[in-house]
């Protein structure tokens, strides 16, 4: 074996243990790290409260109520076939607004209420999760 | 008037792109040299024409001419004329317009870089004609899909009264944080098209890694500068404190950089010991595609972000067919063309020489590009096949990129301690030893008095940025834009691992004339009024900020609602120094005195985009400092 030869292959080897390790990394990570994106009807009762999903929908016309003290809000998600009553602790993002879309992150509980950990609303004012969107048409149709 | 001769102009333009990429490369199959040589004009020619349809674009923002649908949708007459300007490219169809501009600045920039010399063309010259036609035929690429899919002059339905600009990018970072970051995007496509070109015509010599390095390092500079201003704009304008939220978007822009990096490092290698040439070319390959990618995954409306409006299913699959045909057809060139460029042979290198640093280094952001890229692109895999919707967070990249970034700050240490070829492992040993023991005594002692406890994380990213500037100082005086950039890194990491570790964070319910705790400081709600802007209404709050008893500043965030798309927007106030940012963001008002507000108090915050810039202006200093090397 001349030099270039042992050369390539102490790159190849480098690169396959990078490659393994990054690998490994990837999947530890990727199993802990995936939200799965669910519409209120998809939800079902028997999801444990350590489930972390995020769940997508329009916020109920006239269903937005505030606690008296601290941040406290509870709001309706749904996708006009199923209702989920969702309470979040904290300041939420501009574009929240009855009646447009919106996506929170957290869990569901014991007495079937969702939990948000994260309201989130990076998207233009006219956004509609796509299950939503479907949802919503074939209502229409 | 304005739409029709855009239109004419772009049409025009066109044709010259399809004259700068056809005939040269005749030309080149015939061995004509008179088609060769029309590869210069038509790129002039092209640039002229491209440019007088911003212009004329730019002109009907300002005027107001919303006879253009374009125009319509992104402005409004009561826009300040600073943000009508920036407005051209705010959405999709300008910033492919922009796209485009861009890369042809960068054409005249390659040729200008080689005077023509009539008929008979050297190796050189002709290499440089060759990449003329690659960047024509990328430009005319992205010229049909402007003129097809997304035409920036289409002449409105009807009488329009405009939309006005989306007020997340009614802000002075979103002024210059586009261009810069297309500058970087489009100039990897010179390294690509060099590369190319030099497949095609000849052996990848050392004129070709000077030159891919040098326009490399250029375009490096611009997308690094780029990320920094957009991270910048998203803390100062999405409220919510972060700099970095890991959004597809973002990620987009990272991945040509990471790629970019790898192969500035390993066009060293091919210029100077004249090895791992098809690495490079590879690398100069990937770093194209992936900004390829990036224009795809921001403009083909897949992703839902701050910045993808529009949703126009035509445009993704032409923007795919275009990544899949260039893409492919670089990689068919690349493997046909690579064995004929049978390694030359050098001098081995031991384990602890500089050659091989700079190949680990290449591995390794290779490895973490691929780690995000895969992260980006999972979520979108399973979508298009029907197996759910899922995301992928922040916590898995920063799990990823983590012990990426800490290994790869290990070899940014010891590389620059390596000699080339053979330096022992005592030599090496002896000084990084020294040098790692007085970084570790440093940074314990700065994290034990600033933060009173030895957190691990930043314990050991604080104690190997320290040693990355330890060991670079020797190599001022030889290469002081390196030098300088990896200082930068440091810093940036620096400002990323502290302002993490310190920051802290309150959301409250505020009453008028309360105070609210942060680290030091006490911050009193003064009081709201009303205030009015050109196209914008809203409350400004006032804050007294005070530390000891003793009165800091006052902040005045405020809340806006933008009256012609009735969206509501947080102004977030800052108190920027260098060792805590304070950043107050107004939530909504809870009843008359009560208002939910957050604040935020981030130590080393601003260390981040210092870091960016140094690194920045590293890399200009290294494509000076060389020219001066080699007019010597």
């Amino acid at each position: 074996m001349n030099n270039i030869q042992k050369r390539r292959l102490y790159l190849v080897g480098l690169f396959a243990l990078g490659i393994a390790a990054g690998a490994g990394l990837i999947l530890y990570a990727l199993k802990q790290n995936i939200n799965v994106f669910l519409a209120p009807s998809e939800l079902t009762t028997t999801m444990s409260a350590d489930y972390h999903l995020r769940l997508g929908g329009i916020v109920k016309n006239g269903s937005v109520v505030r606690e008296k003290e601290g941040l406290g809000v509870q709001f309706v998600i749904t996708d006009f076939k199923h209702d989920v009553t969702t309470r979040y602790v904290g300041v939420l993002p501009d574009l929240f607004r009855e009646g447009k879309g919106v996506i929170a992150e957290g869990s569901i509980n014991s007495q079937g209420i969702f939990i948000a950990t994260q309201v989130l609303a990076k998207h233009d004012e006219n956004y509609l999760p796509k299950n939503v969107y479907q949802a919503m048409r074939n209502r229409a149709t | 008037m304005i739409s029709l001769f855009g239109e004419i102009s772009l049409v025009f333009s066109l044709i010259f792109s399809l004259l700068q990429s056809a005939l040269p490369l005749w030309g080149y199959w015939r061995n004509n040299p008179y088609l060769l040589a029309c590869a210069r004009p038509s790129a002039w020619g092209q640039f002229i024409f491209i440019f007088i349809a911003y212009l004329l674009l730019t002109i009907a923002f300002v005027t107001n001419d919303f006879s253009i649908a374009y125009v319509g949708a992104n402005s409004h007459p009561t826009l300040p004329l600073m943000y009508r300007l920036t407005a051209v490219w705010g959405a999709h169809e300008g910033s492919i317009l922009l796209w485009i501009v861009i890369l042809n600045v960068w054409t005249v920039c390659v040729s200008l870089t080689s005077t023509p010399e009539g008929p008979r063309m050297t190796p050189c010259s002709k290499m440089i004609t060759l990449t003329l036609a690659i960047l024509g035929l990328i430009s005319f690429c992205f010229l049909c899909f402007l003129l097809l899919t997304s035409n920036p002059f289409l002449a409105a339905m009807g009488p329009q009264v405009g939309h006005d600009l989306n007020p997340l990018l009614q802000d002075p970072g979103f002024v210059i944080h586009p261009p810069m970051l297309y500058i970087g995007y489009v100039g990897f496509s010179v390294a690509f098209a060099i590369t190319l070109a030099t497949l095609i015509s000849g052996g990848l010599d050392h004129a070709w890694a000077q030159l891919t390095r040098r326009f490399t390092v250029a375009a490096w500079c611009f997308l690094t500068l780029g990320i920094t201003l957009g991270s910048w704009w998203a803390y100062r304008v999405l409220g919510w404190g972060g700099f970095w939220f890991w959004d597809p978007v973002e990620n987009a822009s990272l991945l040509p950089w990471l790629a970019g990096t790898a192969l500035m490092h390993v066009l060293i290698l091919a210029e100077k010991r004249n090895i791992a040439k098809a690495w490079a070319a590879l690398l100069a390959l990937i770093s194209f595609a992936l900004s390829l990618l990036g224009t795809f995954l921001v403009r083909s409306g897949l992703l839902i972000s701050a910045h993808t409006f529009a949703n126009d299913p035509a445009r993704g699959i032409f923007l795919l067919l275009l990544l899949a045909i260039l893409v492919t057809a670089a990689l068919a060139v690349y493997i046909v063309r690579i064995p004929n460029f049978s390694p030359t042979q050098t001098s081995p290198f031991s384990w602890f020489s500089r050659e091989r640093a700079l190949l680990l280094n290449s591995a390794l952001l290779f490895v973490a590009m691929m780690t995000i890229l895969l992260g980006t692109l999972y979520p979108l895999l399973l979508d298009a096949l029907h197996l759910g919707t899922i995301s992928v967070g922040a916590p898995y990249f920063n799990l990823v990129m983590m012990p990426l970034v800490l290994i790869a700050m290990a070899f940014m240490g010891i590389a620059p301690l390596c000699q080339w070829e053979k330096p022992t492992v005592k030599m090496v040993c002896a000084q990084a030893g020294k040098q790692f023991l007085i970084s570790l005594l440093i940074a314990t002692t700065l994290l034990w008095s600033v933060t009173d406890q030895l957190e691990i994380t930043a314990e050991i990213s604080l104690t190997l940025s320290i040693w990355i500037m330890l060991s670079v100082m020797n190599s001022f005086r030889r290469l002081p834009g390196m030098t300088i950039a990896h200082i930068g890194f440091a810093i940036m990491v620096i400002g990323i691992m502290l302002s993490g570790t310190l920051s802290k964070e309150r959301e409250v319910r505020l009453r008028l004339g309360n105070a609210v705790n942060i680290g030091p400081y006490q911050i009193f709600f003064i009081d709201t009024q009303g205030i009015s802007g050109s196209n914008y209404r809203g409350i400004r709050a006032t804050f007294d900020v005070i530390k000891n008893k003793r009165h800091v500043t006052n902040l005045y965030p405020e809340k806006r609602i933008y009256t012609v798309r009735d969206l509501v927007m947080t102004k977030v106030d800052i108190h920027p120094g260098i060792f805590r940012d304070l950043y107050i963001a107004l939530g909504e008002p809870l009843n008359e005195n009560d208002w939910s507000i957050r604040v935020y108090y981030k130590p080393f915050m601003r260390w981040v985009w210092f870091g960016g810039i140094i690194m920045m202006l590293g890399g200009l200093l290294a494509i000076f400092h060389r020219k001066k090397e080699i007019r010597v």
